[in-house]
């Protein structure tokens, strides 16, 4: 459903994602790890048809997003790491504006958007202006604006910041629902366990290339320099950032 | 839903120092320390911005000059002319330099009410510095700082010209210089500090939130206010011979100071004494004692407030329910257009009618077209001698006023259209609506609003001034096509130069982006009254002397005139759709 080809973003001289090639299948689950600044948020915005390529391609449901970017967005839904939305909106309100973006509205729209806000609680707050709701909650409102108009992918790129555990835990089944009814989700986070809990599969990507790809059996198999992947915390370490938890340790030392 | 804020500032600890242990020390950052961050800020964008952007600086600081160079040459010679009066020149000059100080003074006041309301508490760095251990003092001072250099720069920039004008006129010296760097200095600092306390006060009283919005109602109000006074008054009565009963009384009313308990007054008296030769050192020192005063008032009262004021700050907009049933007769008024502009179009007027920056904005726009409308209405045009030409010419140039006024309203309404989106632009890219669609609907809730203002003021204005058919038709059409033209400037100019980070939309059109646009507005107001000046005249003139008219004249004038306008209209737009289309978030 999302294939990547030779995806490469680059601003001046720095390469923030070079030549990735990658291919999400249908009604797979796809987590993307990686520590900061390694390209993740900037793979998902071009995914999303946010950023443009500097070279190469990506297609979602078989379209391209730079040829038919109306037909391939229409496929897809994006969840940002930041939930700015218009602060003088009400939730409906937003959602309502979010389904006519995809030029749907009506009693379908009404229904799908109930069942939504009820899902996350917000249907008591459905009529309040967004300035008055907290990160969670427009966290959540911006994931129920994603699955409004049912799509066939969905890119998020770090779902569970600012979530209670009771939405967390309802997010983790509805992502997993979603897959199993033949959807996509593509997303990125910082929380191993739910990656290792929820993805299909696992990417790990750092300085704008993917470093480890595989199920988490195929990850644990993962040698580099000899040493066997191990679990997902280690690998992740080794791969990214295992030197700079042992200088913690020196600096707090000191 | 509230949020609290811990550390210090929100009631914690005690802030005394006294209530320490006497042998711990605990770190607490200097003034200095506490605004090197907006200085680093400042450097920063200065240190990286691009040749482009050095251009614009150039631009926007030769326009600045030549209205310094602009306002000092009038006043030369208004002083100069003074000068010349005996008696009564110098009483005037005093008189006029009391009257900029008090309006200054109002402003600043005014501002700095407003100001300081982002300063102490709605400011991106006060969480953090709430949680640090920061001395109160410290803080009202970085603060108190802050919110008069935000608050004064403009006005400070504006009484340059003002005072050199003065030192050259009145032959100052270096002793003027010093007493009105002496005088300006509290003058500044004084209502910095009564505004900061009246904030204090307020958000004590109402959400910050809350009076903000009262704060942006109350300022437009005011100004509105001002304005609409000091036109009804007719000003221009004073200078007619038959305004003065006596030279006597004159001369009295110029001698009593206008406000005599106001720093404004001060200031005037140290800066006029610099000039005569007297010592200026009373008003100075009313000025230099009262400021300290008003600080140290204004620190104790901060002590005292300001805590409880800040966590209140922190609280949201109060609830309240959004079920209306002029938004249900809306929707199915706009069900032709279908469900994606018909909800861009909701959106773009909920989002405006929600936001009291925005539609208070309407108050100084209605003070705006009142004024406009009396002006005009003063016109002598069925005195005596004002003949069918006159009658007709003057309704046919104010076609190039009310073009000006249109201007400077799609400026303020119709330019920061696409800037606005900034934050949500991630929704729209990535969602299958063309660029074409979403400036379609700021297109279309911005013109109608300004076509239907543009045809009332011609329309009441030739009404007024009782013109003729086909001037009435010609400056109607007229006004037409280039409000057409004028909205697609402003939003295609708006999407060309956005300003995607700023949160407040008033803002924007000061920008670099929105003096472009009123200087090519400018010069298509211009453009369009030039190239259907000559058929006018020719119309005229055919009705004055009874001579043929010449068709051809007629329709190559008002055609170019339309094409010009459909020009503008149009690739504007365009321009604005592929930038957009381009556009990386």
């Amino acid at each position: 459903m999302i294939t990547l080809r030779s995806l490469t973003k680059r601003y001046g001289p720095f390469t923030a994602v070079d030549s990735i090639d990658l291919e999400v299948a249908k009604g797979e689950l796809f987590g993307f790890l990686g520590p900061n600044g390694a390209g993740k948020t900037t793979t998902l915005r071009m995914i999303a048809g946010i950023l443009r390529p500097t070279a190469g391609s990506v297609e979602v449901g078989g379209v391209n997003i730079a040829e038919h970017p109306a037909a391939a967005k229409a496929k897809l839904g994006f969840i940002p790491d930041r939930p700015f939305i218009y602060d003088k909106l009400t939730g409906a309100e937003f959602l309502r504006f979010v389904a006519g973006l995809y030029e749907q509205s009506g009693a379908t729209v009404e229904k799908r958007m109930d069942e939504l806000l009820s899902l996350f609680d917000l249907s008591e707050w459905k009529d309040e202006l967004v300035e008055s709701y907290s990160h969670g909650m427009r966290q959540k409102l911006i994931i129920s604006s994603a699955f409004l108009h049912r799509p066939e992918v969905v890119v998020v790129d770090e779902p569970m910041v600012g979530l209670d555990p009771k939405a967390a835990r309802i997010l983790k089944d509805l992502f997993r629902e979603y897959t199993r009814r033949g959807n996509t989700i593509m997303m990125s986070t910082h929380t191993l366990e739910v990656a290792e809990s929820l993805c299909d599969r696992i990417g790990i990507i750092q300085g704008g290339r993917i470093r480890a790809l595989g199920t988490m059996d195929e990850l644990a198999q993962h040698t580099e320099d000899g040493v066997r992947g191990g679990s997902l915390e280690a690998l992740f370490l080794r791969l990214t950032g295992e030197r700079a938890s042992r200088e913690l340790v020196e600096v707090l030392d000191a | 839903m509230r949020e609290q804020v811990g550390g210090a500032m929100a009631g914690g600890e005690p802030s005394d120092a006294r209530a320490r242990p006497a042998a711990e020390r605990l770190p607490s950052p200097s003034v200095r320390r506490l605004l090197l961050p907006k200085w680093h800020t400042m450097r920063n964008r200065a240190r990286k911005s691009d040749a482009k952007e050095g251009w614009r600086w150039l631009i926007v600081i030769a326009i600045g000059l030549l209205f310094w160079g602009f306002s000092m040459a009038v006043l030369v010679r208004v002083l100069t002319y003074f000068r010349g009066t005996p008696e009564i020149g110098l009483l005037l000059a005093g008189k006029l330099l009391g009257l900029v100080f008090l309006s200054f003074f109002a402003i600043l006041l005014l501002s700095n009410v407003i100001t300081a309301l982002s300063s102490f508490f709605l400011a991106r760095d006060l969480h953090m510095l709430a949680a640090a251990p920061v001395d109160w003092l410290q803080l009202y001072m970085a603060k108190l700082l802050e919110t008069l250099i935000h608050s004064s720069w403009m006005v400070a920039l504006m009484s340059l010209p003002i005072l050199s004008a003065y030192g050259y006129v009145y032959e100052g010296g270096v002793g003027f210089v010093l007493v009105a760097l002496a005088a300006s200095i509290p003058y500044f600092v004084i209502p910095a500090a009564v505004g900061s306390a009246i904030t204090l006060i307020l958000v004590n009283v109402f959400p910050a939130r809350r009076t903000r919005d009262l704060l942006s109602v109350v300022a437009v109000l005011a100004a509105g206010a001002l304005v609409m006074l000091f036109r009804l008054l007719r000003p221009e009565r004073l200078v007619r011979p038959d305004g003065v009963r006596s030279l006597v009384d004159f001369v009295a009313m110029l001698q009593t100071p206008t406000s005599p308990y106001l720093p404004s007054e001060w200031a005037q008296r140290a800066v006029m004494g610099s000039l005569t030769g007297e010592t200026p050192l009373l008003p100075l020192y009313l000025l230099w004692t009262t400021a300290a005063v008003i600080v140290v008032a204004g620190a104790l009262l901060h002590r005292s407030l300001y805590d409880a004021g800040f966590s209140k700050a922190q609280e949201s907009a109060h609830r309240a329910s959004r079920k209306g049933a002029l938004a249900a007769i809306a929707y199915r008024m706009l069900a032709p257009l279908g469900a994606l502009r018909r909800e861009l179009v909701m959106k773009e007027t909920r989002v405006f009618f929600r936001d009291t920056t925005q539609w208070s904005q309407l108050i100084l726009l209605a003070v705006l077209l009142v004024v406009y409308v009396f002006n005009v209405k003063l016109l002598p045009m069925s005195s005596e001698g004002v003949t069918f030409f006159l009658v007709n010419v003057v309704p046919f140039l104010n076609l190039g006023i009310a073009g000006f006024v249109l201007s400077a309203i799609a400026a303020r309404f119709i330019f920061p259209g696409v800037s606005i989106e900034g934050r949500t632009l991630w929704l729209l890219k990535s969602s299958p609506l063309p660029m074409g669609a979403l400036l379609w609907s700021k297109y279309w809730t911005g013109t109608l609003p300004l076509l239907a203002l543009a045809l009332i003021i011609v329309g009441v204005t030739n009404a007024l001034l009782g013109v003729g058919v086909f001037i009435f038709v010609v400056s109607l059409c007229s006004i037409v096509v280039l409000t057409f033209a004028l909205a697609s400037m402003a939003l295609g100019l708006g999407a060309v130069f956005p300003r995607y980070e700023s949160e407040n939309a008033a803002q924007i059109p000061t920008s670099f982006g929105g003096l472009v646009f009123m200087l090519t507005s400018v010069v298509l107001v211009a453009g369009v009254v030039l190239l259907e000046a000559r058929p006018v005249y020719a119309y005229l003139r055919a009705r004055t002397f009874g001579e043929p008219i010449e068709a051809s004249e007629m329709i190559v004038g008002f055609a170019l005139a339309f094409v010009l306008c459909a020009i503008a209209t149009v690739v504007p737009l365009r321009v604005a759709r592929n930038k957009l289309n381009a556009l990386e978030v």
